[in-house]
C-alpha cells in the first residue's frame, strides 16, 4: 500500500484538505475519500464523460486525473452546481425538458454544458453538439439534452429564470 | 378508441410534469448501486478467463491469499452444487439455473474471453486487483468456435458436452434449439409470385451499452439472511436467481434496488450479486463489487449476432404471397438467444399466407447473451424490411404503401398466434406518410431516404402496487418496478388521475423485495402497462375504501357515495360532499388508515409498432454515412407522460442507429475480444446524430384501463433496415451486413463500381 499524500484544494467553493493515495484518480478521491458520489464512473478511460468535473473552469474527466493533482486547484462537481437550494438554469431545463432517463450521465452532461455556456452564452446547435460529444448518453438519443442546453442558454441570457 | 377506456377525460394523464426523482438526479444526490458505502465495507474483483475456450486444470489461490489486505477468495467450489438442467421463464428470457450458475463462476471449462473464474474481497479495490494477478490458473486451451456457421458444422468443437436437441439424438451439438414453423404452402406461394427476392444477412454481436457498469453490495448476516443493494431492472429476479445459485431460500434474501444507470435488458440477469453475498459471508463484512467497462463488454450483455436468409415473393400489385426464413442466432456460451422472438416478429407486421421459418439457437465462445430492447426483433427486421423494400422497388410501389397494402390489422391472424385485437400498424405507417419529413423532397448527390417498420409484442406479467392515503389527503404510491427512464412519474400520474389529486400530491416510491409484492422485471415495455394497471387498481381500491369511510361519516351506504374529481358525495339528499383531503383528516374516526392494494398478472398486453424514416448522405470515397434527418412514429396506445414516451422513441432510435452504422464485437482469431473500451466499441455521440422527431400515435389498447400499450422497445427495431434502404437510394448498393461501417460500405461501393450490373442500378 502506498503512503497517503495531503492535498489542499478548493472543492465546490469551499477549501478542502484531504489525504489520498498517489494511485487514486480524482474521481476515486471525490467519490471514496470526499463522499461526493455525484460524479459517476462509466469507463475509467475518458471515453464516456460521466465523471466530468470542472478544474479551474475547464471540463476534465476526473477519471483521467489523479487526486494528488488537485493540489491548489479549483474543482467544481455536480454537487456544487446549484446555488443552495436554487437550481442552476441547466439543472432546471434538464428537468423541464425531460432530458434524463436513467440519469447516470446527467452529472457529466451538466458540467460539460456549464463549461460551454460559461464561455459561449449563445451557442448554435452544432456548437452544443460539438461541446457535448465527449459525453455519452445511451438513453435519450441526445435530442432532449440539446434542447435543454438551448433553453438554459435562453434562460441565462434572459436572466429571469428562478428555481 | 377513447370509449374503450374507463376514464373519458384526463386531467393528469397526457401532461408533462417534472419527474419526482428529478432533483436528486440533477444534483448528484441520487444513489446508484456503486454509490453505496457501509462501515467496514470491503471491495471485490473478479478473475476472468483470458481464453475463449479452455479446460481449467487447476486454480491455485495460495499466493493471492497471502497478500496483505486480502480477506477472502471464492471459486465455483463455494457455490451451491449445480442446480438442475431445466429451463424456466424469467422475465422476457428463458433461464436455466445450471447455466446461470456456470456463468457466475466457471467449473471445469471456460467458454468465453472474460468468463468469471474466481472473486476476491480486499480492503481496497486496488489490493483486490493485485490479488487477481496472484491467482494461478492452469488451462488446457481448446479451439474457439466464434460463428454460428462454424458451430453448426459437423465435427465442430463442442462447447457444452451434455447439450442435445431433439434432432441431435445422442450426439453432442452446439445447436441448442431448432424451431421450425410452417403455415400454408410456401412453394405454391412462390409459384404465384411475379417477383422473388432472396438474400442472406449477417448482423454483428452488439452490446446494450448502458453507461453504468454492473454493481452489487452484499451484506450477509450471521442468522443466514442477506441483503443485496444493486442496480437492476428486476430486484425480484435478482433475488430468485441469486437464491438458486447460492442454494438458499428466496425469503432469506432481500434485494434493494438502487437507482439504475441504464439497462435496456442487460440488467435483467445476475453476475456479481451472488458473489457479493458469498464474499460477505466469508468475511463478515459488506462487500461491494463494480465491473470495469472492459468487464461489462467482455462478460455482460450482449445481444446475438446472427445469420438470416430471407426469401420473399410478391405479385405485381405488391401483395406478399410467400416467405421463407432461415435464421441462426448466437446464444453466446450458453443456450438462450432471442431467436424465437426473432422468428415470431420477423413477419408479424404483415399478412402473409404462406410462411416457413427455421430458427436455430446456437452456442458459440462468446459471452452469454442477455435481453436487449425488443430482443431478437432488430436482427430479424433488418433482413425482412430490406427484402420488402427491394420487392416494393420491383413492383414499382412506394415502400410505405407496400407495407400498408400488406399490413396486419384488427382481426388478421398473427403468423403464429391468434388474430390481432386492435393494433395501430397502419396508423403508424400513415403517421410517417403524412409527416412533413416524408412529404419533403430530398435532393442532392449521394443522398437517399429509407423507411422501415418494426413490431414488438410488449409484455404483461406480474406487478404489485400499494397506494397510501396520508392524513392530509395526499398519497404515496409504492411499486416494485425499478425506474429506469421516468416511470415513477407515470405511476404518480396514474394514481393522481384516479384519486382526483394533483400530480404533486402523489409521491411515488420503488420498494425493496420485502416491502412490496412480487413484481417482474422492468422490461418488455411492461411497467407503464402492467405496473400501471396495478397502480390504477390500487388507487381504485383506495377510492372504494374511502367511499366506505365517507359513507360512515355521512351516515349513508357505500353504494350511495359517488366519487368525482377528488370529491365524495352522497346521492340524494342530505350529507355535505367531502373533498378527499377533508375525508383523509377524519379517517382516524372512521375506521383508521387507508391503503389501496393491487396485485396483477396482467393480461391483454398489446403489440407496439414503429416506423422510421431517415435521410442520409453517403460519402462515396470513405463510406461514411451522415444522417440528415430522422423521424420515428410509434403506437403508444396512450402516452401517460408524452415527454418520456418521446424519450423512449428517440433513445431506441439512437441505439438502432448505432447498431446499424458502427457497433460490433471484434474478436481475433483466438476468440479474444479486441474492442473492450468505449473508444473502440463506438456508440453514437451527440455529434453523430441529428434531432430525432418523435410522432406519438395513440391507438388505445382496449384491454388496459387507460389504453396503455407500452413504449420501451419497438423503436430500436426499424433503424438498421431504414438506414440500409436509405443507403441503397443514396449510392445504389444493398447492404446485407451490420454494421454498415465506413470500411464495409466503402467495400460495397467499390465492388458495385466494378460490377456493371449492380452499378447500373444506381
Amino acid at each position: 500500500m502506498s503512503k497517503k499524500i495531503q492535498v489542499e484544494a478548493t472543492i465546490n467553493g469551499e477549501p478542502a484538505d484531504f489525504l489520498c493515495e498517489p494511485r487514486q484518480s480524482l474521481l476515486e478521491t471525490l467519490r471514496d475519500v470526499l463522499e461526493l458520489t455525484g460524479s459517476k464512473e462509466g469507463c475509467l478511460t475518458g471515453d464516456c464523460g460521466a465523471c466530468s468535473v470542472l478544474v479551474d473552469g475547464r471540463v476534465v474527466c476526473s477519471c483521467l486525473m489523479l487526486g494528488v493533482e488537485a493540489q491548489g486547484r479549483d474543482i467544481v462537481t455536480v454537487e456544487g452546481l446549484a446555488d443552495g437550494s436554487r437550481l442552476h438554469p441547466l439543472q432546471q431545463t434538464f428537468l423541464e425538458d425531460a432530458s434524463l432517463q436513467c440519469g447516470i450521465c446527467t452529472p457529466g452532461f451538466l458540467m460539460s454544458a456549464k463549461a460551454l455556456l460559461d464561455r459561449n452564452p449563445d451557442p448554435s446547435e452544432a456548437e452544443i453538439r460539438y461541446a457535448l460529444a465527449g459525453n455519452l448518453c445511451r438513453c435519450t438519443g441526445y435530442d432532449k439534452i440539446v434542447r435543454a442546453v438551448q433553453d438554459a442558454a435562453k434562460s441565462i441570457s434572459g436572466g429571469a429564470r428562478g428555481a | 378508441m377513447a370509449e374503450s377506456t374507463e376514464i373519458q377525460k384526463f386531467k393528469v394523464v397526457g401532461t408533462r410534469p417534472i419527474r419526482p426523482d428529478g432533483i436528486d438526479k440533477v444534483t448528484g444526490r441520487a444513489r446508484y448501486g456503486a454509490d453505496y458505502a457501509f462501515p467496514g465495507m470491503l471491495h471485490g474483483k473478479v478473475l476472468r478467463s483470458p481464453h475463449a475456450h479452455a479446460r481449467i486444470k487447476s486454480i491455485d489461490i495460495a499466493k493471492a491469499l497471502k497478500l496483505p489486505g486480502i480477506k477472502a477468495i471464492v471459486t465455483a467450489a463455494d457455490l451451491a452444487p449445480l442446480p438442475e438442467n431445466k429451463t424456466e421463464a424469467v422475465g422476457e428470457a428463458a433461464m436455466n439455473p445450471r447455466y446461470l450458475s456456470l456463468n457466475i463462476l466457471a467449473r471445469e471449462k471456460v467458454l468465453y474471453d472474460g468468463h468469471a473464474i474466481a472473486a476476491v474481497a480486499a480492503t481496497s479495490p486496488h489490493i483486490a486487483e493485485e490479488a487477481l494477478r496472484l491467482i494461478e490458473v492452469e488451462y488446457e486451451v481448446l479451439p474457439p468456435v466464434m460463428t454460428v456457421e462454424r458451430a453448426m458444422e459437423p465435427g465442430a468443437p463442442i462447447l457444452i458436452p451434455e447439450l442435445r436437441n431433439p434432432e441431435s439424438g445422442d450426439n453432442p451439438t452446439n445447436v441448442a434449439m431448432h424451431l421450425p414453423v410452417k403455415k400454408g404452402d410456401p412453394d405454391a406461394g412462390f409459384k404465384s409470385a411475379d417477383f422473388i427476392v432472396e438474400r442472406e444477412f449477417h448482423t454483428a454481436m452488439v452490446h446494450q451499452g448502458y453507461i453504468e457498469p454492473h454493481n452489487a453490495v452484499g451484506i450477509y448476516n450471521s442468522d443466514g439472511h442477506a441483503t443485496i443493494y444493486c442496480s437492476t431492472q428486476g430486484s425480484f429476479d435478482v433475488r430468485s436467481m441469486s437464491a438458486k445459485v447460492l442454494g438458499i431460500e428466496v425469503g432469506k434474501l432481500k434485494v434493494v434496488p438502487a437507482e439504475i444507470g441504464g439497462g435496456f435488458g442487460g440488467k435483467t440477469t445476475i453476475y456479481l450479486e451472488p458473489l457479493s453475498v458469498l464474499l460477505s459471508q466469508k468475511t463478515g463484512h459488506p462487500v461491494k463489487l463494480v465491473m470495469s467497462r472492459s468487464e461489462v463488454l467482455r462478460a455482460s450483455g450482449p445481444t446475438s449476432g446472427s445469420t438470416i436468409r430471407v426469401k420473399m415473393g410478391a405479385t405485381r400489385d405488391g401483395k406478399i404471397v410467400a416467405a421463407k426464413v432461415w435464421m441462426a442466432y448466437e446464444a453466446g456460451a450458453f443456450p438462450g438467444s432471442p431467436v424465437t422472438a426473432g422468428a415470431m416478429t420477423i413477419l408479424a407486421p404483415y399478412v402473409i399466407e404462406n410462411v416457413q421459418i427455421d430458427a436455430y439457437d446456437v452456442v458459440v465462445n462468446r459471452p452469454k447473451t442477455a435481453a436487449y430492447r425488443a430482443p431478437g426483433a432488430t436482427n430479424a427486421a433488418f433482413a425482412a424490411e430490406t427484402v420488402i423494400d427491394e420487392l416494393a422497388e420491383k413492383c414499382g410501389i412506394d415502400p410505405l404503401e407496400m407495407r400498408i397494402r400488406n399490413a396486419a390489422h384488427e382481426g388478421t391472424p398473427h403468423p403464429f398466434g391468434p388474430p390481432y385485437k386492435r393494433i395501430g400498424f397502419v396508423e403508424t405507417c400513415e403517421a410517417i406518410r403524412n409527416s412533413a419529413h416524408y412529404k419533403s423532397k430530398l435532393t442532392g448527390a449521394n443522398r437517399g431516404r429509407g423507411v422501415a417498420a418494426g413490431f414488438w409484442f410488449n409484455a404483461g406479467m406480474q406487478s404489485s402496487a400499494t397506494v397510501n392515503i396520508h392524513t392530509d389527503g395526499t398519497a404515496s404510491v409504492v411499486t416494485g418496478s425499478p425506474d429506469i427512464g421516468g416511470s415513477r412519474a407515470s405511476m404518480a400520474m396514474i394514481a393522481a388521475e384516479v384519486l382526483g389529486l394533483a400530480f404533486e400530491d402523489v409521491r411515488p416510491l420503488v420498494a425493496d423485495t420485502d416491502s412490496i409484492g412480487h413484481t417482474d422485471v422492468t422490461g418488455g415495455s411492461r411497467v407503464t402497462f402492467a405496473t400501471g394497471m396495478a397502480v390504477y387498481q390500487a388507487a381504485q381500491d383506495a377510492v372504494n375504501q374511502l367511499k366506505e369511510r365517507a359513507a360512515k361519516l355521512m351516515d349513508k351506504k357505500p353504494a350511495e357515495i359517488e366519487f368525482h374529481d377528488g370529491v365524495f358525495a352522497a346521492t340524494g339528499n342530505g350529507a355535505k360532499p367531502m373533498k378527499i383531503k377533508e375525508l383523509a383528516g377524519r379517517l382516524a374516526r372512521a375506521g383508521g388508515p387507508v391503503t389501496g392494494r393491487a396485485n396483477v398478472n396482467a393480461r391483454g398486453a398489446a403489440p407496439a409498432f414503429a416506423a422510421t424514416c431517415v435521410d442520409v448522405e453517403v460519402d462515396p470515397d470513405t463510406g461514411k454515412v451522415q444522417i440528415l434527418r430522422c423521424t420515428v412514429a410509434q403506437d403508444a396506445g396512450r402516452a401517460i407522460h408524452p415527454s418520456y414516451v418521446e424519450g423512449q422513441m428517440q433513445g431506441g432510435t439512437a441505439q438502432g442507429i448505432g447498431w446499424a452504422l458502427n457497433e460490433e464485437y471484434v474478436y481475433d482469431a483466438k476468440g479474444v475480444l479486441r474492442n473492450t473500451g468505449l473508444l473502440d466499441y463506438r456508440m453514437p455521440t451527440c455529434l453523430d446524430l441529428p434531432a430525432i422527431d418523435a410522432i406519438i400515435v395513440e391507438v388505445p389498447n382496449p384491454t388496459h384501463p387507460l389504453g396503455v400499450r407500452g413504449v420501451g422497445e419497438v423503436s430500436i427495431v426499424p433503424p438498421p433496415a431504414a438506414l440500409a434502404n436509405a443507403i441503397y437510394r443514396a449510392v445504389g448498393v444493398r447492404m446485407t451486413e451490420l454494421p454498415m461501417s465506413p470500411p464495409r460500405l466503402l467495400k460495397a461501393i467499390l465492388a458495385a463500381r466494378h460490377e456493371p450490373r449492380l452499378a447500373a442500378v444506381n
